[in-house]
């Protein structure tokens, strides 16, 4: 009851974010919403399917690459833009997987980060289309039914609808038989497949599924940032993801959010001080996995717990 | 043919250098069950301590750069290895986390240390002079390369087969347990391996410099080659990680002379092929 009163009270707090605060804590809460569509998607991955990927960045890349190119280059309207750009990613996750899940453990690892790594190579290199180091620049926020996203509140409230759409979808998703199937997966691949299951199927749907959520947060990205560089296919986006999750607590729907706020935070505030952002994004790194390793979330829950034990 | 003949030697020489980073991946893989993501920083590290050494000390012999660069790395890796990986045994996916942190925190110091630009090393004057065989002409210093290679693939074959370390080394990648129990230090052994990968790295690092100097980037550019390297020939394997090498560095020399756009592409096919029919790589014994 509550957990029921207090999650109405944030969501509350969200909805109405942009009348009370000024347009750079808004647009900040926009870029920790896209940041927590990634997260939550690369989850699906790490916490629930035991799949630790380093190269989530070819979703949210690829598609905010094809998007910009759709619509910018080729003069798409923004409507097929985004399907397009959404299917042919959430095709490119299909592949992949096929090629990824050939492994599992630490080679999924390294050929998820050979995949984006290359990915990434060709975005500098392919500079004839896709501009290269200098980015696509100029590019547009689409009007959904006419409404314009371009000041500040508007975009923040649309971030927040298909935040609000992706976080209840995989929540169902993880929540359904099909999420019990991945976990059982996960823990225990070899009395899944003796139970009947196919344990290489689940995770490929699964690889898909995230790889399609991927694209569209990358879609919101692009929309947010009106340009797109190749740094958004480096192992450095795939990092701060995968740090979000890690950090927030895997295998958890909060988690993600959490730490995907965190990172966020760290990197807006530390950035207007200190340029060494990647510094500090290792060292942080470096502090959750030795001090911190089952993330944020679990540990609060953990203390609560604890707390009620000695209550009782 | 003078064009098939040059870029055939810069793919050997690329290989050479693949070979070196590559060497060290797979062996600390195959000893510590541990995907290292800062052996490409280790790489651009050994290449920053040459090119500050050669710079600073008119005359310093490349090799001697090399050496010292490679025992520096080494020293590095090794204090990075007890310190911190160390304390993460029983957790994998925690070491390979915090070798990806590592890496973006030395290559982040390189870039405040060193600066923007590329550093160039230079080419032993005793090497820059071109070689003739056969009426064709050839960068001697890229003849040499090939060649440090092959010494340092057999150096470090008869160090494993050869040798009670070697014994023992390989004895901890077959059955960790056992060699525990039958009284292998393996704790130090893995201290060992992961210097001996760190050094390897960094002394490649300087001899590479001739060719790619050092810049801000470079562990980016190197590590994914490697991985295909490892990935290809198969992890833990030093004949993978050799035919590995060359094989990566003829498709990526020959894709970036023909189809400069599609070279990174081009590194796609020989991956896909040979995880689509031979997962565990092309000399792996077991998967990952």
């Amino acid at each position: 009851m509550i957990k029921t009163i207090a999650f109405a009270i944030f969501a509350g707090l969200l909805l109405v974010l942009p009348l009370a605060a000024g347009d750079y804590y808004v647009n900040l809460a926009s870029q920790i919403l896209i940041a927590a569509i990634f997260a939550l998607s690369l989850n699906l991955l790490v916490g629930y399917g035991g799949m630790t990927s380093l190269g989530h960045a070819s979703f949210l890349g690829v598609a905010a690459y094809a998007c910009a190119l759709l619509s910018g280059r080729y003069g798409l309207g923004h409507g097929p833009a985004a399907l397009i750009s959404v299917a042919g990613t959430t095709l490119m996750a299909a592949l992949f997987g096929l090629i990824a899940l050939r492994a599992t453990g630490l080679g999924f690892l390294m050929i998820t980060l050979a995949l984006s790594q290359v990915l990434w190579g060709l975005a500098y290199r392919m500079s004839n289309v896709t501009n290269g180091d200098n980015g696509l620049s100029g590019l547009t926020r689409p009007a959904p039914f006419g409404i314009p996203l371009d000041n500040a509140a508007s975009f923040y409230w649309f971030a927040l609808i298909v935040f609000a759409v992706a976080f209840v979808l995989m929540a169902v998703f993880v929540s359904s038989s099909f999420g019990s199937s991945l976990k059982g997966v996960r823990d225990q691949p070899r009395r899944m497949a003796a139970l009947g299951f196919n344990p290489w199927m689940i995770r490929w749907i699964t690889f898909i599924y995230a790889g399609f959520w991927g694209g569209v947060s990358g879609l919101l990205y692009v929309y947010y940032n009106k340009y797109i560089h190749p740094t958004s296919l480096s192992t450095t986006s795939s990092a701060e993801a995968l740090l979000s999750v890690i950090a927030g607590g895997s295998g958890t729907l909060g988690g993600p959010v959490v730490g995907a706020t965190l990172v966020m935070l760290l990197k807006n505030y530390a950035s207007a001080y200190v340029e060494r952002w990647n510094m500090l994004l290792g060292l942080v790194f470096l502090f959750i996995v030795l001090v911190m390793p089952t993330g944020i979330i679990p540990g609060l829950r953990k203390l609560a717990s604890r707390k009620k034990g000695a209550s009782q | 043919m003078q064009f098939w003949i040059i870029q055939g030697l810069n793919s050997l020489s690329l290989g050479g250098l693949l070979f070196l980073l590559s060497s060290g991946f797979s062996l600390i893989f195959g000893l510590m069950r541990l995907a290292n993501l800062t052996h490409g920083a280790f790489f651009m590290l050994g290449a920053y301590f040459g090119a500050t050494a050669l710079r600073s000390y008119e005359g310093l012999n490349l090799w001697v750069a090399a050496l010292g660069a490679g025992l520096a790395v080494a020293a590095l890796g090794g204090l990075f290895e007890r310190l911190v990986l160390t304390r993460l045994k029983s957790n994998p996916l925690g070491q390979v986390l915090v070798t990806l942190g590592m890496s973006f925190i030395i290559s982040d110091l390189c870039l405040v240390l060193w600066g923007g630009d590329p550093i160039p090393i230079p080419t032993p004057p005793s090497l820059s002079a071109p070689t003739r065989v056969f009426g064709f002409v050839f960068p001697t210093y890229r003849l040499v390369l090939v060649g440090c290679a092959i010494g340092a693939a057999a150096a470090l074959y008869l160090l494993l087969e050869r040798t009670r370390v070697g014994a023992m080394i390989r004895a901890g990648v077959d059955d960790m347990q056992m060699a525990r129990a039958v009284g292998i230090p393996v704790t130090r052994l893995f201290t060992l391996v992961f210097c001996l990968g760190a050094g390897i790295a960094g002394a490649g690092g300087v001899l590479g410099g001739p060719i790619l100097s050092a810049y801000p980037g470079l562990d980016g550019d190197m590590l994914p080659l490697a991985l295909i390297v490892v990935i290809l020939g198969g992890i833990g394997s030093l004949l993978g990680a050799f035919v590995g090498s060359f094989v990566i560095g003829f498709i990526y020399t020959f894709g970036t002379a023909l189809f400069p756009e599609l070279a990174y592409i081009i590194l796609f096919l020989p991956m896909i092929v040979v995880i689509a029919f031979r997962p565990q790589g092309l000399f792996g014994r077991v998967g990952a």
